[in-house]
């Protein structure tokens, strides 16, 4: 109980500080989302163009994915130093994964029959991807970039250990003056910040599924 | 006057599968030609080949004359009327989206689209209202009418259609079949539809083609067909 007042002390105290941290972080996941999105959607889509390359990249994006975080993070600092393109570096790494791999699986999971529908019709290559391909494979690449966001928000904590803000901030400075407090008060901001991000895509996720199958008036969703 | 001529026509899939097997075959102008076969035995093939989804291994295909290779594919596509196996309507596009796919894809106007969706679907008897309705929300024997009409949308001259009638009870596939005569009768085009079902193809066909294990057996009209079928069994 006492830890909790002291958690509420922190928030009311150092506002300014936790404010601060907060717009930080969310500014350096938004700027690593936007950056994996619009790298990962694309080699997603290429390698559905090109399913012979898709399974040494999904390979290499999977090693990536599997370097421990801290390892990685160690590296980076004593390679490359402390900056926030490297922050940014680090987050893409790890993101890339979830989006590159839903973009290429939704995609190809799209039913061939409806595939070959709108080819024998007459689309070009770009007709099909825009009109056909990608809206219908669109809630399997929501997902993944729900989970890459939610991914991305967690990590960012560790990003501010190189020098570039954030509520990880927080969690570091509690640590190293041994305020617990101060580091609970940081780490919560931080979950709540990820949950919140990952219901509202969730949402949007249903829905945007509930368009694809054609179930405007809201009929119940297998899945 | 011929529209569409197979010469010597052989397809192997990867893995030597021979679907088609030195194939000759002749599709009139205006004519319904129906084809028959076993299940395998290549009907899919030889349609997809009209619209150049499938390339023929050996031999040549020609459209009004002219070999399908040196043909602007996407182009001719357009102009060919597709019904595949599977009805395979769009599920996030909705009914008038779905029947004027072909035309927003040649970059018709939105109102004129939609006029003539609201055309096709009286031709088939389904109220107006079916325009705004998804896929799922219709019946099989209604997918499949609108499967039928999304054919005809750009008013193509040759339509190919996949045993449209499937997977449906036999009172809406009677139905159907009366509906696509009536249709014929007023639009003259040049169809080549498929089935399994010997009824359907001396119902529907002009002529009748039947098919086995990739070569052409036999092509008749549905009179000649009926006699050698009473010679046959
Ligand atoms: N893409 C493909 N790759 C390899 N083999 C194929 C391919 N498509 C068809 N085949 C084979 O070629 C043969 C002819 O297939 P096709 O689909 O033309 O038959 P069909 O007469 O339409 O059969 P059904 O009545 O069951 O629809 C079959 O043995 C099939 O397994
Ligand atoms: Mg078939």
């Amino acid at each position: 109980m006492n830890l909790l007042r002291e958690v509420i002390d922190q928030y009311i105290n150092r506002s300014g500080f936790f404010l601060e941290a907060f717009i930080e972080h969310i500014e350096l996941s938004a700027m690593a989302i936007i950056l994996v999105t619009l790298i990962g959607v694309p080699i997603g889509i290429i390698m559905s163009r090109y399913p012979k390359i898709a399974p040494p990249i999904l390979s290499f994006v999977n090693f990536l994915w599997t370097i421990p975080v801290i390892a990685f993070f160690g590296i980076m600092i004593s390679v490359l130093g402390l900056s926030t393109l490297n922050a940014l570096f680090a987050l893409l790494i790890y993101g890339l994964l979830p989006i590159v791999r839903n973009t290429y699986v939704g995609i190809m999971e799209v039913d061939k029959s409806i595939i070959e529908a709108g080819k024998g019709m007459g689309s070009t290559k770009w007709q099909l991807l825009f009109q056909i391909e990608l809206p219908l494979a669109l809630p399997v690449i929501i997902a993944g970039f729900r989970n890459m966001a939610v991914m991305t928000i967690s990590f960012a904590a560790i990003a501010s250990f190189i020098g570039v803000g954030g509520l990880g901030k927080a969690i570091w400075r509690g640590i190293s003056l041994n305020n617990l407090s101060m580091t609970i008060a940081g780490s919560i901001l931080i979950a709540a910040l990820a949950i919140a991000v990952d219901l509202s895509l969730g949402y949007i996720e249903k829905r945007v599924l509930l368009r694809v199958q054609g179930r405007t008036k809201g009929g119940i969703v297998n899945e | 006057m011929i529209e569409i001529s197979f010469k010597n026509i052989k397809k192997i899939y990867p893995g030597e599968k021979i679907a088609l097997d030195d194939l000759n075959l002749e599709i009139k102008k205006g004519e319904f030609l129906t084809v028959i076969g076993p299940s395998g035995c290549g009907k899919t093939t030889l349609l997809k080949m009209i619209n150049g989804l499938v390339m023929p291994t050996q031999g040549e295909l020609l459209i009004h004359g002219k070999n399908i290779k040196d043909i602007d594919i996407i182009a001719l596509r357009r102009k060919i009327g597709y019904v595949i196996q599977q009805i395979g309507l769009f599920p996030h596009l909705n009914i008038e989206k779905n029947i004027s796919y072909v035309l927003k894809i040649m970059g018709v106007e939105e109102d004129k689209r939609r006029k003539r969706a609201e055309e096709l679907l009286s031709l088939v008897g389904l109220e107006k209202e079916t325009l705004e309705m998804y896929p799922r929300e219709l019946s099989g024997g209604q997918q499949q009418r609108i499967g039928v009409i999304r054919a005809l949308a750009a008013d193509p001259p040759i339509i190919l259609m996949d045993e449209p009638f499937g997977a449906i009870d036999e009172i809406t596939r009677k139905t159907l079949q009366d509906e696509l005569l009536k249709l014929q009768e007023r639009l003259k085009k040049t169809i080549v539809f498929i089935t399994h079902d010997i009824e359907e193809a001396m119902k529907l066909g002009d002529r009748i083609a039947l098919i086995n294990k990739g070569k052409l057996e036999q092509i008749a009209s549905s009179k000649e067909m009926f006699l050698i079928l009473e010679l046959l069994l």
